[in-house]
């Protein structure tokens, strides 16, 4: 094997690849929960049967997407262990209780209810079941406040101390628990999860709207998507500042690697172009706004910002990749609010439903949600580099005892296995996606699950349990 | 004072024990897949836990949570020298677990998406029961972490032990059908659950014997006077669960079988816990050593005291929505 490929930069790929697959299905079952459950209480509450076709429509979708954030998931719990043991002998004491939680609070009421939710409402009748989906989608909420918990404390970590085996043991919960930047996270994660949500769900109805506009299931997909766009894409602009704000006092070098900024000085520009280059420690083609970044950092154009020449090398995160990566990220995020703003212009006209152009918009935007969210991922992953532990614990000194051949082989099948079985799901759910919502699915050939579905809501729509 | 890391490696134990018996049903399934004659018949089976399964695996999340939680010295070390048998049985447990969703879906695939369903039940039973065998016989330790190979793990006995759990699955699933099933599926079951349970036995008795001549000390858990005395029922209660099960097969098609299967898992556990304990990487680190602080193992505990009587009702109640006897192309597919 060429000698670049340590087993600590393989498990680092390793992580990277497994947790970004990871990433895409939480962040889209965590707004499709709770849309579900917004969709089943609009037709509880109105008896407005187009409310349950869009239901059951993304019900098919959220069973493919969550079976696989399930398995994808499994591999991440055991990671820890398998490629970065010390790490876990080290932050177990603080990180495993706060994954114990997440576990008993989140992980067994999803999985608990998700079987009432797919196949039991004809057996528990309407209400029941809708309990059952508010315990699904209260479950994803749950899992995303300890996970981000977990996540904020290695980047903020809190309430800490060291014993004598050098591990992390915990000296105040509430601290380690509520660390510095772990409520600007929970809030800009769960925001982000909503709006990659509204905007599959948009651009879905947008595109069955581009075929059909009377179709009332897509209207009430399209309409609902892009309110969530017009309010909650500017609130998420609003928590990414006041994030970026609290990142800048705890994790400055993350934040000079995302503006590309070497020297410490005041008047810094905003870079909208920039190659950074770790070796000549600065960058080339520079286009930027002056002292911007200042205003936009310390709301002063003067305010001194630090330039990661104040860290030593080995002490600072790659500079090219936060630095991209976070502009990918907001470039979305403000074409997210512009999609929202002129949906409004549409719907104050009344030609929502009408103009083929903002349709055509939505349907490009649709996986515009899980680029943001992988790239701000990468931002404050690569960020934190070199430390799995913000400045306590490095990211080479995290490493099992294992042998580089056994995790590039590991890492190769993960790869390979992936891409066979995500790929083939994420086909399934585009196949699902093509489906004029409120036809009857395609039914193969024996009984499905599709067509059992169906025949269940219709039954219970016509009046209520056959047991 | 309570002794935290007992109770914990008691809670964890029994969340693994947990997790052995509800996924070991529904991996068997799996592994009993491709011996079912009709397409209509791997549908009634397969849609008989498939409201179930997700919850079944979420113990095994909450075996490795946990002893990630409270014996993170313990996970540190397992975890590096179980590295092959683990990652292949995530694997194996991505291929069956999306097979679920993923045959209703795919047109023309499906057949694939079976295979899928049933090698990967069968890689990730055989790999669990691999992690198990090199667990008992034990792992190199230096310090604080593993010190083997890569390929420590396998050995004729883990190949054993690997052998024996995906039988012993097998038992579990077969008895799961005979239960929740009937006419010519339940019929097929009774036959497999009788092929299955003389294997279960004799692998339990294997590695029994095999265990013993490992290490001199379990010689002594089960030999040494007069603890003696609380073991030797163990063995005779595993006959006479034997027997009874075999009859029961003999009878209705009900919940005995798989009782009186779900008692076999339960004492041969037990007998597990009387070799190992007090160790949890077998003779080289005890319970206590593992722990993590009190501080960590309390603050877990207080919320598990209250979260995990809720778990199990509401487990329970789902399975109770989903009682009584499948029935072909029967309601929720």
């Amino acid at each position: 094997m060429p000698e670049f490929l340590t087993a600590e930069l393989l498990a680092r790929a390793q992580f990277a690849f497994t947790v970004s697959f990871h990433i895409v299905f939480p962040a889209f079952s965590i707004g499709l929960a709770s849309y579900l459950a917004v969709l089943e209480g609009l037709w509880l509450k109105t008896g407005d049967e187009a409310y349950l076709t869009t239901f059951r429509y993304w019900l098919k979708i959220f069973a493919v997407a969550f079976g696989m954030g399930v398995v994808s998931g499994i591999v991440m719990s055991y990671q820890f262990g398998t490629n970065w043991a010390v790490y876990a002998d080290k932050t177990g004491p603080v990180l495993g209780p706060l994954l114990g939680y997440e576990v008993l609070s989140a992980f067994f009421l999803e999985a608990g209810f998700l079987g009432i939710m797919l196949f039991g409402l004809e057996r528990v009748g309407k209400k029941l079941h809708f309990m059952a989906t508010l315990m699904v989608a209260v479950g994803t909420l749950f899992s995303a406040f300890w996970i981000l918990s977990v996540n904020s404390w290695m980047q903020t970590p809190a309430g800490y101390g060291i014993n004598e085996a050098g591990q992390f043991i915990v000296e105040d919960w509430w601290a380690v628990v509520f660390n510095p930047s772990f409520p600007y996270r929970l809030v800009h994660m769960t925001l982000a999860a909503y709006l990659t949500t509204a905007f599959v769900v948009g651009g879905v109805g947008a595109w069955h709207l581009l075929k059909d506009r009377s179709n009332r299931p897509a209207r009430i997909m399209f309409s609902m998507a892009m309110w969530m766009a017009l309010v909650v894409a500017p609130l998420q602009v609003i928590a990414g500042d006041m994030h970026g704000l609290n990142t800048l006092e705890h994790q400055p070098a993350k934040v000079a690697a995302m503006e590309g900024h070497w020297e410490t000085g005041s008047r810094v520009p905003l870079l909208l172009f920039a190659v950074p280059d770790n070796e000549a420690e600065g960058n080339h083609f520079e286009i930027g706004v002056p002292a911007l970044a200042s205003v936009i950092l310390k709301h002063d154009p003067d305010g001194v910002i630090q330039g990661l020449k104040d860290w030593p090398k080995e002490d600072r995160p790659p500079v090219f990749i936060v630095f991209w990566s976070f502009r990918i990220m907001v470039a979305i995020g403000f074409l997210m609010v512009g999609i929202g703003l002129w949906s409004l212009i549409a719907r104050m006209r009344g030609k929502l439903y009408e103009s083929p152009l903002l349709g055509k918009a939505a349907v490009l935007m649709a996986p515009s949600g899980f680029i943001a969210v992988l790239a701000g991922w990468v931002v404050t992953e690569v960020g934190r580099q070199p430390y799995t532990v913000y400045g306590l614990l490095r990211t080479a000194d995290s490493l099992s005892p294992v042998e580089a051949p056994a995790v590039a082989t590991s890492l190769a099948i993960f790869a390979v296995v992936y891409f066979i079985v995500f790929g083939a799901g994420t086909v399934y759910i585009l196949r699902q996606m093509a489906e004029r919502p409120g036809t009857p699915a395609h039914v193969p050939e024996g009984p499905t699950r599709a067509a059992a579905y169906t025949t269940d809501y219709v039954k219970l729509a016509e009046g209520g349990r056959h047991d | 004072m309570i002794d935290l890391p007992l109770l914990w490696a008691l809670l964890i134990a029994t969340a693994i024990l947990i997790y052995v018996i509800l996924d070991g049903f529904d991996l068997g399934i799996g592994i009993l897949f491709p011996f079912l004659e009709t397409d209509e018949d791997r549908d009634t089976a397969m849609n008989s836990v498939a409201p179930v399964w997700d919850g079944n695996e979420t113990w095994l999340v909450l075996g490795g949570g946990g002893l990630f939680a409270t014996f993170p010295l313990a996970y540190a070390v397992l975890m590096p020298a179980l590295y092959v048998p683990v990652i292949l049985m995530l694997l194996g447990l991505i291929f069956r677990g999306v097979a679920f969703e993923f045959r209703w879906k795919s047109r023309g695939h499906r057949k694939a998406w079976d295979h899928s369903f049933t090698i990967g039940s069968m890689v990730a039973s055989f790999c669990q029961g691999i992690a198990l065998g090199a667990f008992v016989q034990g792992i190199a330790v230096e310090g604080r972490a593993y010190a083997g190979g890569w390929w420590d793990w396998l050995t004729p006995f883990s190949l054993l032990t690997g052998l024996a759990l995906v039988i012993g699955y097998a038992l579990l699933g077969a008895t799961w059908l005979v239960m929740k099933t009937e006419g010519r599926l339940g019929l097929k079951a009774v036959r497999y659950a009788r092929v299955t349970m003389i294997g279960t036995v004799m692998f339990i008795a294997l590695i029994s014997l095999a265990t013993l001549s490992l290490d001199p000390r379990f010689m002594a858990a089960w030999t040494a006077w007069p603890a003696i005395l609380y073991v030797a029922p163990v063995p005779f209660a595993v006959a006479l669960l034997a027997f009874y099960l075999w009859r029961s097969l003999g009878r209705a098609m009900d919940h005995r079988p798989f009782l009186a299967t779900i008692g076999l898992f339960v004492l041969s556990f037990v007998g597990l816990g009387i070799s190992l304990f007090p160790y949890i990487v077998p003779m080289e680190i005890t319970i206590w050593e593992a722990a993590a602080p009190d501080k960590s193992l309390s603050f877990l505990m207080v919320g598990t005291a209250f979260l995990l009587p809720l778990i199990l009702g509401y487990t329970g109640y789902a399975y109770w929505v989903f009682r009584g006897k499948m029935k072909p192309g029967e309601g929720y597919h």
